[in-house]
């Protein structure tokens, strides 16, 4: 029987906000997390990495509470407030609502702060703007500052970069790391692009069939042998952060590895 | 105007006053299929209330409450497709309907007014059926409308911002099933989704908010009543399909008005 329980941390240090214990879940018969231990901690990103089926959605699910796991132990501290943007989100075309009203909706939020998350996340001039035709990356930002409005502690973000193109996708990524030290909330993101990963996460948490391959800061991370074996042992040369080996591109290159989603 | 004519006026104004803003989520969470299996549904709740002698709105509300329920729960736990499910159930309960009324010995039902609506047929005691419940089914709908809004965006977003999703859709269902049994006697069963899914549709090309929409929704269904019963009066047509051509009409005029807008601009 999982156990889901209130852990009462402190609020303020690197207290957990979430503490995953030797989770698992199963679906259909089928075993998708095994042995998965994670500490969400206010003021770190921990990207998820991963291929296909590897288990990163699901553990995201466990972490805001949409999976129950079918062993181990979830604590959360107490008040624990999340902000959740998931990976697919369409509205129906027969809805007339805009981007203002969209993110009201996820409860009260005062003039000041509400003013605060929209000139943090830049979306002003699409406040008014039907949610219909936003693009990807609009819609991403407004996602993110509906979940900032609610005074997260914790932010899970479910590919938030899919879809966006190279330039969109190191801005979303500053953005989020811009949040993490404006708001001090842990920050869990799953990610395909490899680049980006390694230049904006405090910890990198790398899952392959469901179990963690490796583990650590980035720098750490990206000498484990999992890692290489399942990435290649190069990053591409739009890092900035990390050295690149021009001379071989014989390895699969991570950005392209780790594309796709599925069960991820 | 005849005393019958009134009342039917006021059954009709008082259906599309509550069908508008519940048709807009139906419409919005795409459940028109949904809503026609509870619509079918109906007849079950007829011949149940024949059974047992008590009254038909109660039988038809409290056999469409639990097929309701029984979609909801179908749907978590399902391991068949939803239109599957839908399919199996719409017609189905109308089957077993129909059946449960031909093994009644002696009862005359009206069976074409069951199905097509009888709005004429309409007493002062049906009035009080249709504003009381409807008063009720709005009351309600006004209560849960941000939560029920929030998982109509994004179910699971909901959910983890703490939204009970599993109450508020069981409580919706209600609400459209009751919207179904208030229904029934002014379109029919085949007809009721109709009143629904057609003046919300409508609603959509001038409404710039979810509220704008539900509150125009309900203007369109009343104009279609109205048209639909002065239509009938005058020409001496079926008044419950006369009504749903009537909010076909508005719904053809409004799509194709802005479809020649979208092409000017």
């Amino acid at each position: 029987m999982p156990a889901v329980q209130q852990l009462a941390m402190q609020a303020s240090g690197e207290a957990p906000r979430i503490r995953l214990q030797d989770v698992a879940v199963t679906l259909g018969g089928r075993s998708i997390l095994e042995d998965v231990s994670l500490d969400v901690v206010p003021g770190r990103i921990t990207t998820l990495v991963g291929n296909n089926g590897a288990g990163k959605t699901t553990l995201l699910r466990v972490v805001v509470g949409l999976t129950r796991p079918a062993a181990g132990r979830v604590w959360r501290a107490s008040r624990v407030r999340i902000g959740y943007v998931p990976q697919h989100f369409a509205v129906d075309v027969n809805l007339p609502i805009t981007a203002r009203r969209f993110m009201a909706l996820s409860g009260y939020a005062d003039a000041a702060r509400w003013q605060e998350v929209v000139d943090d996340t830049g979306v002003a001039a699409l406040l008014d703007q039907p949610l219909q035709g936003l693009s990807g990356g609009e819609m991403r930002r407004i996602l993110l500052a509906r979940a900032l409005l609610q005074h997260p502690s914790v932010l899970a973000l479910d590919e938030p970069a899919a879809g966006l193109d190279g330039r969109s996708q190191g801005a979303l990524y500053r953005l989020i790391g811009t949040l993490r030290d404006r708001y001090g909330c842990a920050v869990v993101v799953i990610s395909h692009d490899l680049n980006l990963v390694m230049a904006a996460s405090d910890e990198v948490l790398c899952l392959e069939h469901g179990r963690i391959a490796c583990r650590g800061a980035p720098a750490s991370v990206i000498e484990h042998p999992e890692y290489q074996k399942l990435f290649g042992s190069h990053l591409g040369p739009d890092t900035g952060v990390f050295p690149h080996d021009h001379h071989d591109h014989s390895h699969a290159h991570p950005r392209r590895s780790a594309a796709g989603g599925g069960h991820g | 105007m005849d005393e019958f004519i009134l009342t039917a006026l006021a059954a009709g104004l008082g259906v599309a006053l509550v069908a508008g803003p519940l048709g807009s989520f139906v419409v919005w969470r795409r459940m028109a299929y949904f809503g026609e299996t509870l619509a079918h549904s109906a007849l079950l709740g007829v011949a149940l209330g024949f059974l047992f002698g008590i009254n038909l709105n109660l039988g038809i509300l409290a056999v469409c409450v639990v097929v309701a329920v029984l979609l909801v729960l179908l749907r978590q736990y399902q391991r068949l497709a939803s239109d599957t499910v839908l399919g199996i159930l719409a017609h189905s309960s109308l089957s077993l309907g129909l059946v449960a009324i031909a093994f009644m010995e002696g009862l005359r039902v009206d069976l074409m007014g069951d199905l097509f609506g009888d709005i004429l047929a309409v007493t002062p005691t049906d009035l009080y059926w249709i504003y009381g419940g409807g008063l009720l089914v709005l009351a309600t709908l006004v209560a849960i409308w941000r939560p029920l809004l929030s998982l109509t965006l994004h179910e699971e977003m909901a959910r983890v911002e703490g939204v009970r999703v599993l109450p508020v859709q069981l409580v919706f269902m209600a609400l459209v099933a009751a919207t179904i049994a208030l229904a029934m006697q002014v379109v029919g069963i085949l007809l009721v989704i109709s009143m629904l899914i057609i003046p919300a549709a409508a609603a959509r090309a001038f409404a710039r908010t979810p509220e704008q929409m539900a509150v125009i929704a309900a203007l369109i269904g009343a104009l279609a009543v109205l048209g639909g019963l002065a239509g009938s009066f005058q020409w001496d047509l079926p008044t419950g399909p006369a009504i749903v051509v009537t909010a076909t009409a508005i719904f053809a005029l409004v799509t194709s008005a802005r479809g020649l807008g979208a092409a000017r601009a």
